[in-house]
């Protein structure tokens, strides 16, 4: 097996092992995507307007809250710096290790979207969009927070910092998604963003990792 | 004059634009000039102190 | 590849430390009178806006400093890029003194540009213009670059760190400035949020490019003048800064 696959398998068991960890970003996003109605008290129409964009904010501060960490116990138990020093390039690690935790935590996050979707009232003709816009999304998103998390690797209380360090980077990311989810709630062409965020994805997945490789060796020495 | 500084009626907008970054270029000259002058003087504290005589670290033991 | 030998003395902090020294007088006086004369020029001599009378005159800040901010973040970056490949601490430095000039500039644009937006737009704030946004989007880097920096004690680390960070945000900025200006091509809406700055009149050209000249040389004369204190803070126990400083006590 590769190594890639290996790595995956490992950070999966493990993470399955602590699946009450695992589940709290799907609770946060549940959370939060019930406070907003709740904030709003919106009409069924505004609510479907305002879905799209509450939605994917909501993906975005999950994905954080479920990624920032992913360094952490290996920085604390020195794995980190067996997996630095071993065979494996350390993107080949970095890359297994995001595939893990974005099957883990953000698959399910994203599985829940069309029953939320469905009560901000938005037409199941809109879901298929929505969907294809967050798989193409997600990845770069957890490269972007990985690179924070990479940063953050050394600090006591890095995780607070992420957030303000990743976010505005996130920025492209939020706003093709939402747009492409917006052209296909109004049957609109949705191919240009879409081609985007997928050109974002493989931008992302490439160079990504030579980043975050960089900052654990930063941060680990 | 009077007619200049009124800028049409607009002065409350045009003065403090300018007045802001007037106040953005002086904060920055300040502040590289503070932080010099902040090194400066703790390059001198510790120079000083690694002049000072020190005590003998070695004590007599009876 | 024998290379020249001011590349080498670009890489010894006291010669860099003698020679900003030395060209800072100039850089300032430079920078001062260029941009009194472009204050000038542009408050009393162009002659008023057909469209926006007297607050137009804000052309002559807020674009320059607007492109100013982008500038040091390109600087901050690049520098901090070669400080971290090539490892020269003098990069670092570089890249340490531009982030708060860089900041209080992304902080007056938007100032300047809100300020401007008012008698304009008849707002103050609008999220759905571009520029507002990249802006912001670009105060909210350098505000993270400089939150990453203060959370390190260790200011080798601290430099490393944050030098990736800078070349991440730096490859971001463009993606995030053209995405938004994207987004914004989507609401062409109501005509009063197009950021239409007046067209420039041949009179209100020479201010124009004087202040671009004038906040260009005024960003170099802050950093070098920055870079001695960055300088002496980082060499603060070499022999040279210990001279240097019991030079001036005599």
């Amino acid at each position: 097996m590769s190594a890639y696959a290996a790595i995956v398998r490992r950070d999966a068991r493990v993470a399955m092992r602590r699946l009450g960890e695992a589940a709290n970003p799907l609770l946060f996003f549940l959370i939060v995507t019930t406070l907003f109605p709740l904030a709003l008290s919106p009409s069924a129409d505004e609510l479907r307007e305002v879905g799209v964009g509450v939605l994917w904010v909501s993906t975005l501060l999950s994905s954080l809250l479920a990624l920032e960490g992913l360094f952490r116990s290996d920085a604390d138990d020195g794995s980190l710096e067996q997996l630095l020093l071993s065979p494996v390039p350390i993107t080949v690690t970095v890359l297994a290790k995001i595939t893990a935790h974005w099957l883990i935590t953000i698959l399910p996050l994203i599985a829940l979207v069309p029953v939320l979707a469905l009560s901000y009232s938005m037409p199941l003709s809109a879901l298929p969009i929505m969907l294809a816009a967050l798989v193409l999304a997600t990845p770069t998103l957890s490269v972007l927070i990985a690179i924070g998390a990479a940063l953050t690797v050394s600090l006591r209380r890095g995780g607070t910092i992420v957030g303000l360090l990743v976010l505005p980077l996130t920025a492209p990311l939020l706003i093709f998604g939402t747009r492409a989810t917006d052209f296909g709630l109004h049957d609109e062409p949705v191919a240009g963003p879409l081609y985007l965020l997928a050109a974002f994805a493989a931008f992302a997945l490439a160079l990504g990792p030579l980043a975050i490789g960089a900052a654990l060796r930063v941060g680990v020495e | 004059m009077m007619e200049f500084l009124r800028m049409g009626g607009e002065a409350a907008y045009v003065w403090s634009a300018y007045g802001i970054t007037l106040a953005v270029v002086l904060f920055n000259v300040w502040w590289a000039r503070w932080t010099h002058h902040q090194a400066l003087e703790r390059a001198r504290a510790s120079s000083s102190q690694s002049r000072a005589p020190r005590k003998p670290t070695v004590r007599h033991v009876e | 590849m024998r290379l020249p030998r001011w590349f080498h003395l670009l890489g010894s902090p006291p010669f860099v430390y003698g020679l900003a020294g030395r060209l800072v007088p100039w850089l300032g006086t430079i920078a001062i009178v260029l941009l009194l004369v472009g204050a000038y020029w542009g408050l009393a001599v162009a002659p008023p806006d057909r469209v926006q009378g007297e607050v137009y005159r804000i052309i002559f800040l807020h674009p320059q400093v607007a492109y100013i901010s982008m500038m040091a973040y390109v600087v901050m970056a690049v520098s901090a890029g070669i400080g971290f490949i090539w490892r020269i601490k003098l990069a670092h430095a570089v890249a340490v003194t531009a982030a708060p000039i860089g900041t209080t500039f992304t902080v007056c644009a938007l100032a300047t540009g809100a300020i401007w937006g008012r008698p304009t737009w008849g707002t103050f704030w609008q999220w759905t213009d571009p520029r507002i946004m990249s802006e912001t989007l670009l105060l909210f880097l350098f505000l993270s670059y400089l939150a990453l920096r203060a959370a390190f004690e260790d200011r080798d680390k601290a430099d490393r760190v944050s030098a990736i960070l800078a070349v991440v945000g730096v490859v971001n900025v463009p993606i995030i400035h053209y995405s938004v200006i994207w987004w914004n091509s989507l609401h062409q809406g109501p005509s009063f949020m197009k950021l239409d700055k007046p067209s420039i009149a041949p009179e209100m050209l020479p201010p124009f490019l004087i202040m671009i000249a004038a906040f260009t040389v005024c960003f170099y004369w802050l950093l070098l003048n920055g870079l001695r204190g960055q300088i002496v803070e980082r060499e603060r126990d070499t022999r040279w800064v210990r001279q240097l400083v019991e030079g001036r006590e005599a």
